[in-house]
């Protein structure tokens, strides 16, 4: 197991590398955007990586909520920072990229605006996590999770709803997608998964060792015979 | 365009940033396991 | 011990104890208040662009002056360990839950009662729109804010910094009710669209979030 760790990453970074090639010299340059549209490349990759590590914050908060198993917890606090992470590469290269394209920096994209309100409401969640000092704050959490994963389609017809009235520019491509800029998307996206994966890893590994940290240090109190603390 | 190299960039340090800070606290801890273990 | 004589009988004594010291009413009235001045110094409109920008105003206004409502939900409960009474009784959690949250229903609805007034006097507002539909904009708005900001006042209990925990968790699950709420308000007094999308969208939220809130109250409150 401590060996699949370090070859995982040697691939990863091989995928990243080869991915970075394709985006930035091997796709097509788009007509309209230019070179500058090859953003797209990370950004897209990136919003997908995030909401799909929102995804399983929310299934293993429902397991904890079902089970009381503190690995899903784990799970949950780990899939959640490393979404934010990834939403704030979204939320900032949006508008690198909406700049030169539109002129503005900021845009209600549906994408962008989702994106927002995630980071918002997964950002109140680590801060919950961290400002709780109830014994059973995995409990508050999920629970939290949960109302945070029910509001996402609402979120989204809010803001679909809210485009119609209010239409801005669109980032990405208006209609389909050329073959080739499609396929560059999907290496990239392997490759961010892949590292998604192993960012996680590592946390994981943190987050189960802060754990038992703090179990024995919780049993060393107890079996001391006077607090000397 | 300075934009692209910016946003490749930008995403590259977030990510460093955020490793690095996780590195820093395990490494933290391990010295806090060192200290416990020479304790007892 | 059924669910609705509990619930009365919660709500009769939580709203008979705020009669008598008006506590929660005089401080949101007073903040409101001190909002739509503040508001009128910085903003000086006219009429056509007070109907563009008024139902953002109006509802930013309400929502910081809900939100000195519900954090003070539950203070009375936990200064007489009214909590752990209520773990060990067999009532159900649910009619606690729901007496407090009908309770800031009606001290946010008493509280907008009387601030619309001064709103249509500080912004010389006159709807373009069909404007009885601001009722049910507002009775299914001040529910979203009001069923999620008890909840979450509930699970802010044992966190540092308690006051700022219930609005950073309230509003970002709150944006797309707050989204519907401004925009079908500026569509009711422009006249310019129809709200009907944003008062269904608000119903749904509000089914959606009471049921969650429902479902989940019993192991918040066994959390603590």
């Amino acid at each position: 197991m401590k060996r699949a760790f370090p070859i995982f990453g040697l691939l990863t970074l091989a995928l990243l590398s080869f991915a970075l090639y394709e985006a930035l010299i091997a796709a097509p340059t788009e007509r309209t955007m230019g070179d500058v549209q090859r953003i797209f490349y990370y950004h897209v990759p990136s919003a997908w990586t995030a909401f799909l590590l929102f995804l399983i914050n929310f299934v293993a908060s429902v397991v904890y909520l079902i089970k009381r198993n503190p690995a899903a917890d784990a799970v949950a606090a780990v899939t959640a920072e490393v979404g934010v992470i990834f939403c704030t590469v979204v939320l900032v290269t949006g508008p690198i990229w909406a700049r030169p394209v539109w002129g503005i920096w900021w845009t209600w994209d549906m994408r962008l605006t989702l994106t927002l309100v995630l980071w918002l409401i997964y950002v109140s969640y680590l801060v919950l996590r961290r400002f709780s000092s109830s014994s059973q704050t995995p409990l508050i959490a999920a629970v939290l999770a949960v109302f945070g994963a029910v509001d996402v389609p609402l979120v989204y017809f809010s803001i679909w709803y809210f485009r119609t009235q209010h239409p801005s520019p669109v980032m990405g491509r208006g209609g389909s997608l050329d073959p080739r800029m499609l396929h560059v998307l999907l290496i990239n996206w392997a490759a961010f998964l892949c590292f998604a994966f192993l960012v996680c890893w590592s946390r994981y590994r943190l987050e189960r060792l802060e754990r038992e940290v703090e179990e024995t240090q919780a049993l060393e109190a107890l079996l001391e015979p006077r607090g000397v603390r | 365009m300075t934009y692209l190299y910016a946003a490749y960039a930008a995403t590259w340090i977030i990510h460093i940033l955020y490793l690095g800070s996780v590195a820093m606290k395990y490494r933290r801890l391990q010295r806090e396991i060192e200290e416990l273990r020479r304790k007892r | 011990m059924s669910t609705p004589t509990i619930t009365q009988a919660t709500l009769t004594k939580d709203l008979r104890l705020e009669w008598r010291s008006k506590d929660a009413i005089n401080s949101m009235l007073f903040f409101a208040l001190l909002v739509v001045v503040i508001f009128s110094f910085s903003f000086n409109p006219t009429a056509e662009e007070s109907r563009q920008i008024a139902g953002g105003l109006i509802w930013v206004a309400f929502l910081f002056a809900a939100v000195v409502a519900l954090n003070q939900t539950w203070a009375r409960e936990l200064r007489n360990q009214v909590l752990d009474a209520y773990r060990i009784s067999p009532a159900p959690a649910n009619a606690l839950f729901l007496a407090k949250a009908i309770g800031n229903f009606v001290f946010v609805s008493v509280l907008e009662a009387l601030m619309t007034p001064l709103f249509i006097v500080f912004y010389t507002l006159r709807a373009l729109g069909p404007a009885w539909q601001l009722i049910p904009i507002a009775a299914l708005g001040t529910w979203a804010l009001v069923v999620n900001g008890t909840f979450f006042a509930a699970m802010s209990i044992r966190t540092r910094s308690r006051e700022i925990m219930l609005p950073l968790l309230l509003f970002p699950i709150s944006i797309p009710a707050l989204l519907a709420m401004v925009e079908a308000t500026s569509a009711i007094l422009t006249g310019e669209a129809s709200a009907r999308f944003w008062i269904v969208l608000l119903a749904v939220y509000d089914l959606v979030f009471t049921t969650v809130s429902l479902l989940l109250f019993e192991s918040i409150l066994h959390a603590e």
